[in-house]
């Protein structure tokens, strides 16, 4: 039984990847009737920016246009252009699907969100409460005091994710999927929540601890084990490889070039241009502050940042309730107007179906259920029951996706009841921007250093995450982890200066790329995940597990 | 049946006066001493993964310290008195930690050194030894 199941699941998974390039070319026959801002946004005008656009939310201003370039970057894109157009296609490939364009990554994704959901009984309602209860230490025993405690572990997932797509890519999905996006964002937030659960459970449990203590874990890892466990060890051991490659390129790109050019654009937004011409300065001056962190290791750097990344999303979040509040005669439309267009989706392309995929498609590359970054970073807990993890960490797209995307829709839906046009031309993180200013004239300054302190714990973060990858390629050696330290820290001044599209469309790529073995692995050992959820459960219930408050 | 009586060590010197007082006082009532080292530690901070990965070990080597440096070499200064010494270390909130560790030793006494906290200190964050008074079963003794 098992072993149809896997010839399937492997036979499933070579159509997607090896037929995708022949198929792509009917990719652009559909998207004669978008608006250009809407052509825009989903890069068939650009489609350098385009992947990225989607991805982040991300609206890149004039400043930063790709028709500047000249010199080293503009070498350097003209030689990757055309394997980044490739891989982009490959790895985002649509398949038209009743008048719209559906990602098959995003589908594959989906898939497997509700799979775990059902597999696994709804784990994410029924291990909610349990979930507060870990957060909160009830069940911390005393004696593990001072080791890494479940809110720690949780706080620093989080903060990995919670970023510039939590304020831009919820204004794009808006745009382009009307109001109806914001409720199957909430939808596929929800079902995130059972992958989330069944790979960090899985990081924990499969987690390679070294002699002298130090622990590494991620997918790599539980994939070469899981697949070893099943007498598929040349599998397994291909699928963790690439899988650390591409979580290496993504932290390099996704995790970090783009990080910092976001966050020098910000900056040099709010200046009024005070900054133009001046990225060179803004990119060693962060990659400057990156190094002292993660190669001097000056954590009192890091440690102030994750401390204010906190505070800015729950000064976000206070601040965005204030807007939908002094708008209230709107929110009974706003609220409508999602239910409507979940169904309707009147205006839209594609119709209600339209709004779904986009909702959808938000909501997986805001919280990165499925990709496994998370995962990496659970691994680092100790705790003698891998489950714990995996519950706390169903709270991850709970406050990403469900709080914050969610709020900030609001923000948006009130402000556009209220005023149709309130925006103007702006989309990204500008609209979003232009909801708050409304009401509060000098929010764009603040709004603007949360996203830089949001790029820059993502970096720090993803930093990690490519270290793990490199480290699992190379060896846990320390040359070699500073020569990647190294690496990374001149990604982030690069990342200032030169618009290095193609590079980045190749990393964005590959980070969605990898989703495809995770989820696979997934699948496998999905029955493993369910016993150890069984079982903890059951102890649970007889008291063998005992609260300690 | 002895007593017990808990002291709270830092390594300052208002530490060393309260395990002084302390031991003069277990000598009178034949009580013995139980030497604390408490690690300040909040499950609710925030950390980069890089530390949540070396954190383990950074917890090891805190209590090697503890040990090593203080809670050892006072435990031997005082091996000549012939009082009986138990050592403990612990992680977390200070006086909610040594409250903790009162209950769980059955203490019927907590000596502890004035922290010499400034009133700016303790307005923000509160004051350890306030805390401790209030939250204490048994009676604490405050070494100036």
């Amino acid at each position: 039984m098992y072993a149809k199941l896997t010839r399937i699941l492997i036979a499933a998974f070579s159509i997607v990847v090896f037929s995708a390039p022949t198929v792509f070319a009917q990719d652009t026959s559909q998207q004669e009737s978008l608006s250009p801002t809407q052509a825009w946004i989903q890069g068939i005008e650009n489609p350098n920016l385009g992947y990225r656009s989607w991805i982040h939310g991300i609206v890149p201003p004039e400043s930063i246009s790709i028709e500047k370039q000249t010199g080293i970057d503009a070498t350097i894109n003209a030689a990757t252009a055309p394997v980044a157009e490739f891989i982009g296609k490959v790895v985002f490939f649509k398949i038209p699907f009743f008048g719209t364009d559906l990602p098959v990554v995003v589908l594959w994704l989906v898939i497997g969100a509700v799979f775990f959901t059902v597999y696994m009984g709804f784990i994410n309602l029924r291990g909610f409460k349990h979930a507060i209860e870990l957060v909160r230490g009830d069940y911390a025993d005393p004696k593990s005091k001072g080791e890494v405690s479940h809110f720690q572990a949780l706080a620093t997932a989080v903060s990995g994710t919670v970023g510039i797509g939590n304020i831009g890519g919820v204004a794009v999905a808006v745009t382009v999927g009307g109001a109806g996006a914001t409720f199957w964002l909430i939808v596929a937030g929800f079902l995130g929540m059972s992958t989330k659960f069944v790979e960090c459970t899985l990081g924990v449990k499969y987690r390679n601890e070294f002699d002298d203590g130090h622990v590494s874990g991620g997918p790599m890892y539980y994939l070469r084990q899981g697949f070893a466990e099943r007498n598929m060890e040349g599998f397994g051991k291909f699928m963790g490889s690439f899988y650390a490659i591409g979580i290496f390129i993504g932290a390099l790109g996704i995790g970090n070039m783009f990080q910092s050019n976001q966050a020098y654009v910000q900056l040099n937004n709010v200046s009024g241009g005070a900054l133009d011409g001046l990225g060179w300065l803004v990119g060693l001056i962060m990659a400057a502050v990156v190094f002292i962190v993660i190669i001097g290791g000056i954590k009192s750097i890091a440690r102030v940042t994750e401390k204010i990344v906190p505070f800015m999303a729950v000064f976000y979040c206070v601040f965005a309730i204030i807007v939908i509040l002094m708008n209230a005669n709107t929110i009974p439309q706003a609220i409508a107007n999602i239910f409507s267009g979940a169904f309707t989706g009147e205006g839209v392309t594609g119709g209600a179906l339209g709004a779904m995929i986009i909702g959808f498609q938000r909501a997986v590359f805001s919280n990165e259920a499925g990709i496994g970054s998370a995962s990496i970073a659970h691994s680092a807990v100790r705790t003698n029951e891998p489950v714990t993890e995996g519950i706390v960490s169903l709270l991850e797209p709970f406050i990403d996706t469900i709080v914050i995307c969610t709020i900030t829709a609001l923000v948006i839906g009130t402000a556009q009841v209220a005023d149709p046009n309130f925006a103007g031309d702006a989309v990204g993180v500008a609209m979003t921007s232009a909801a708050f200013e409304r009401e509060f004239t000098w929010f764009p300054i603040p709004l603007a250093f949360a996203a830089v302190l949001f790029a820059f714990s993502t970096m720090v973060s993803w930093s990690y995450y490519g270290l793990k990858g490199w480290t699992y390629l190379f060896g846990e050696g320390v040359n070699g982890q500073n020569i990647y330290k190294l690496l990374f820290c001149a990604f982030v001044a690069l990342g200032c200066v030169v618009q290095l599209g193609p590079i980045l469309d190749i990393s964005d790529a590959l980070v969605f790329l990898i989703c495809v073995p995770n989820i696979l692995g997934l699948y496998f050992l999905a029955p493993v995940v369910k016993r150890e959820m069984d079982s903890y459960f059951a102890r649970i219930q007889s008291g063998e597990i005992k609260k300690f408050k | 049946m002895s007593q017990k009586i808990l002291v709270a060590l830092d390594g300052s010197a208002g530490g060393k006066r309260a395990l002084e007082a302390a031991a003069k006082h277990a000598m009178l009532t034949d009580s013995e001493l139980i030497l604390s080292y408490i690690i300040d530690w909040t499950p609710y901070s925030f950390h980069t993964p890089e530390e949540l990965e070396e954190r383990h070990q950074r917890r090891e080597s805190e209590i090697q310290r503890a040990n090593e440096s203080v809670l050892e070499p006072e435990a031997r200064a005082l091996k000549d008195s012939g009082l009986s010494i138990q050592t403990v270390v612990r992680h977390g909130k200070i006086a909610d930690a040594l409250v903790d560790v009162a209950n769980e030793f059955g203490v019927s006494q907590i000596f502890l050194g004035r922290l010499g906290e400034s009133r700016l200190h303790s307005m923000v964050f509160g004051s350890v030894t306030s805390a401790l008074l209030q939250n204490s079963k048994v009676p604490v003794t405050v070494v100036p």
